[in-house]
């Protein structure tokens, strides 16, 4: 078997090789990708849009339609991790670890409480729970809202630099899984809960969808931006630039929210509860 | 047919060559690997061998990252040939999400299967699955 | 408002499922209504465009006002306008169909399964309407990645079975973008009509064919075409009732639309035609895939996995018919392109029906059950003579022009197969509806549940909302042979290239 899927292989890969003889040389100026599409693209790009950043204006305005979709497939994989892992049933196995927090005595219970201990006086604690490093824990604390201040710039910098809204989502949504990771899942569960990331998600591709749904319903072709400008009170080209800003918010508010709700499904195994 | 020939087309093709090597090994592993998350890591490398693969399409000698220089202020004309091809980088970043996506459909998959089989060798959940 | 129908088709189905979530997680009750909003939405403007197609000619839209080849391009003529109202009446009235069992089955994650139902629903849907070939790999993969999530949610192996799906299915989007790669580095676009121009002076090039052939390839591993067949059995035998009467009948089908899409207004009959060694193995696989599905299908001792091999052969036939290289042939794969939505439907539906009410689908599980379930069990007999290709149902007329077309074509092996399938189809239904006809009502029915000591049977329909939509889908059988001859006519020639090879 193993030596049938080589041999298939390594045929499929020279068939690939041999076919690149056709292509034309890497880094060609006159090849017919750099020469048919694309000029207009990054001649027009200022003139029609108003975004010097290229790969902005094609991703959320010539093809805005695409990149719509792309934000549903972040979409879908959040809501089909959830579907497939989240459970309600309580973790297998009786044991729930507490730490009193002033004298950091730590109590097993052996049978489920009838009511989660709160107050601020007990915390639970994870299971295979180790002392968390101070350092780690506080330098993360320091640092993470900087990473969503950053964050938040490249999601609202994407015109003009490398950036945009899947970028600065990722960059919020690890701050978060940061957070996770350094102290625990319910820290960063008690900062952004379960119902607020499948909201924010939905919300953040109906952001996108909506301005598109907008402009339809406001005479033009679905997401024709330039049908907002009288709305805004701009001109077409700047109503283009600003649409691509609200897209892009809608972006990364979605993918944002759909990493952490991947992230907590996938670590604590859809109990919700604890994990890594 | 002598070996001279074939020099300038490694010279020039060479990008397509890296990332079909790196493309079938992922193949290979997807196929061949008896453990779940081996080929889920096959997976990733096979698709992302791909983006190198478009990445590397939108290059052009001489010219510079996509986004305009002084871009409101002087406006001189643009030539396109002083800009790299956008639209691959475009085409790129939805393959990226379409890869994270699968991988994160792919891991949620594989933890049902180890809840329900507690092991993610092939070969061992076949063997769970054959006595009833 | 007409004139935006391409884009409602699409993006009310994709409103309404985020509307589906939000709903799931404030208020729950909203989340069946509002799915189902969205899928009217979809379905009106699917019949409304056909309509428009029938009476104007192609209509073309253009996403974000922007021209092709620079923006995404909705392209509709006769071809997609109806599959999307076949995918759309069917999503519909499978959605209305299946409320109950995902009442009954999935309880607390009613809102998330809606909403990827909804999602799968506008991929397809998408897949259809597009003109652009990159676009249509994005709706692909949100059509595929809800696919691997509602068939990972079943039972016992199903979620081995849907990853599986899901390396498969990823080798086979993968080959389809790395094809749409190798053809936008020769051409420079990305629009299926750009494409088709620019790709004219380039036919004889090793990087074109290449392309054509990951692109093929691709989207048979999808299809699940004979040698790349094996995730398709699993993985809809598996699948929890609604999703596999979702995508059972759908999905493949929609990827055998891409592929015939594909040859006639990318790539165009006059390259197909050059790539003749090709078209030979091709007919010839098909030949198999026909044969293979239907010896395992008579292997099987399970409704449900039965059912799944039969869409294996079914895939065969259209694929072969495309391939054979002529008018008719092509006529005839399209014509079963459009019956076999419907049939696959019926049949599907029927076994979710039969599965709700007697939780199992394996043979001796529906000993009697013509007694208990009448009404189920005509449908499905309707659904079976489609399958088998008696008249006046639509398998019969479809297979005629396959038929006719792989004689004008000179195949005999083609003629062989489709006669020995559908010989073995009678077999295999027989030999069911012998096992339900005949024999008495199993005891312990339905796992100790129903009927276990009851002498006279008494009719035990599955609900209304199941039964009325099952009605349609066996009527629409027989409406859909009907009206054969102006299908041909006024949908199907419309898009038959003139130089067909």
């Amino acid at each position: 078997m193993k030596l049938i899927s080589l041999a298939l292989v390594v045929l499929l890969g020279g068939l690939f090789m041999a076919a690149t003889a056709d292509f034309p040389d890497w880094g060609d100026p006159a090849s017919p990708a750099s020469l048919h599409v694309s000029p207009r693209y990054i001649e027009k790009s200022m003139e029609e849009t108003s975004v010097p950043n290229i790969v902005t204006s094609v991703l959320a305005d010539y093809r805005g339609y695409d990149t719509m979709f792309e934000t549903a497939v972040v979409f879908t994989a959040g809501v089909a991790c959830f579907l497939l892992l989240r459970r309600r049933d309580p973790r297998p196995g009786p044991k729930r670890i507490y730490r009193h927090q002033a004298t950091g005595v730590i109590v097993e219970m052996r049978e489920e409480p009838a009511k989660e201990p709160s107050g601020g006086v007990f915390v639970r604690i994870d299971d295979d729970w180790v002392p968390h490093d101070l350092i780690i824990m506080n330098v993360c604390r320091l640092l993470i809202p900087f990473i969503q201040l950053f964050g938040l710039y490249v999601i609202a910098h994407g015109h003009h630099s490398p950036g945009g809204g899947f970028q600065g989502g990722v960059i919020l949504g690890a701050s978060i899984i940061l957070l996770a990771l350094s102290w625990d899942l319910r820290t960063a569960m008690a900062r952004l809960g379960e119902t607020a990331t499948g909201l924010m998600s939905a919300v953040g591709v109906f952001i996108y969808a909506g301005v598109g749904a907008l402009c339809l319903a406001l005479g033009s072709n679905f997401l024709d931006y330039r049908a907002l400008g009288p709305l805004m009170f701009v001109d077409p080209v700047h109503a283009r630039s600003l649409g691509i800003f609200f897209v892009e918010l809608g972006v990364g508010l979605a993918v944002m929210a759909t990493m952490v709700l991947i992230y907590k499904n996938l670590a604590s195994e859809g109990l919700m509860d604890q994990g890594l | 047919m002598d070996m001279a020939q074939y020099i300038p087309l490694l010279l020039t093709k060479y990008n397509y060559w890296v990332y079909i090597t790196l493309m079938m090994i992922g193949l290979w592993a997807m196929i061949a690997k008896n453990n779940l998350v081996k080929k889920i890591i096959g997976m990733s490398i096979f698709q992302t061998a791909i983006i190198l693969f478009y990445v590397s399409m939108g290059a052009k000698y001489g010219a510079t990252i996509p986004i305009i220089e002084h871009g409101h202020g002087a406006e001189a004309a643009v030539q396109a040939a002083d800009y790299i091809n956008p639209l691959p980088h475009v085409l790129m970043l939805t393959a990226i999400v379409v890869s994270v996506a699968t991988l994160g459909v792919a891991l949620a998959l594989s933890i049902r299967i180890h809840r329900r089989h507690r092991t993610l060798e092939e070969d061992g959940i076949l063997d769970q699955l054959r006595e009833p | 408002m007409s004139e935006h129908f391409p884009a409602l088709l699409v993006t009310a189905p994709l409103l309404s499922a985020l509307l589906v979530s939000i709903a799931s997680w404030l208020r729950p009750k909203l989340c069946l209504p509002l799915a189902l909003l969205g899928l009217g939405v979809a379905t009106l403007a699917a019949t409304g465009l056909l309509a428009r197609v029938l009476l104007e000619g192609p209509i073309g839209y253009r996403l974000g006002g922007w021209d092709p080849p620079w923006g995404i391009y909705y392209y509709l003529d006769t071809l997609n306008a109806v599959v999307a109202a076949a995918v759309a009446w069917v999503a519909l009235v499978n959605l209305a169909a299946a409320h109950r069992a995902i009442q009954a089955d999935y309880a607390d994650k009613q809102g998330p399964f809606y909403t990827l139902y909804v999602l799968a629903v506008t991929g397809l849907l998408g897949m259809v309407a597009t003109g652009d070939a990159f676009n249509l790999y994005v709706l692909l993969e949100i059509s595929s990645l809800t696919g691997y999530a509602l068939i990972g949610l079943g039972p016992g192996r199903a979620p081995l079975s849907s990853l599986n799906y899901l390396f498969l299915g990823t080798i086979g989007a993968s080959f389809y973008l790395l094809g749409v790669g190798y053809l936008y580095i020769v051409t420079g676009s990305l629009n299926m009509g750009d494409l088709a121009h620019l790709l004219k002076p380039l036919y004889g090039s090793l990087a074109v064919t290449t392309a054509f052939s990951l692109i093929v390839v691709g989207l048979w591993v999808k299809m699940a075409f004979f040698p790349v067949h094996a995730w398709l059995p699993n993985a809809y035998s598996q699948a929890p009732g609604p999703a596999a009467s979702l995508l059972a009948p759908l999905m493949t089908k929609v990827m055998v639309y891409v592929m015939i899409r594909m040859m006639l207004s990318v790539f165009t009959v006059d390259f197909v035609g050059t790539q003749l060694l090709l078209q030979h193995a091709v007919v010839w696989l098909a030949v198999i895939a026909i044969v293979a599905g239907a010896l395992f299908a008579l292997a099987q001792r399970d409704l449900k996995r039965m059912l799944a091999y039969i869409v294996v052969s079914e895939v065969g036939y259209m694929v072969g018919g495309a391939w054979l290289g002529n008018r008719i042939g092509m006529t005839g794969a399209v014509l079963h392109l459009i019956n076999d939505v419907v049939m696959t439907f019926c049949v599907f539906l029927a076994a979710g029906c039969i599965f709700h009410k007697i939780r199992g689908t394996a043979f001796e599980d529906l000993q009697g059950l013509f007694k208990k379930m009448p009404w189920t069990m005509a449908a499905l007999a309707a659904g079976a003579l489609a399958i088998i290709g008696v008249p006046p149902t639509c398998g019969f007329f479809s297979k005629w022009y396959l038929i006719r077309g792989a004689l004008e074509a000179g195949h005999w092996g083609f003629v062989c197969a489709l006669l020995f399938s559908s010989l073995v189809a009678v077999v295999l239904f027989f030999r069911l509806f012998e096992i339900a006809l005949f024999e008495p009502l199993a005891e312990g029915h339905g796992h100790g549940e129903h009927g276990s000591h009851a002498p006279a049977v008494a009719v035990a329909e599955a609900p209304l909302s199941m039964l009325l939509p099952l009605m349609a889908a066996a009527l629409g059988l027989v409406a859909l042979g009907l009206a054969t001859g102006p299908v041909v006519k006024y949908i199907i020639a419309p898009v038959m290239p003139t130089g067909l090879w």
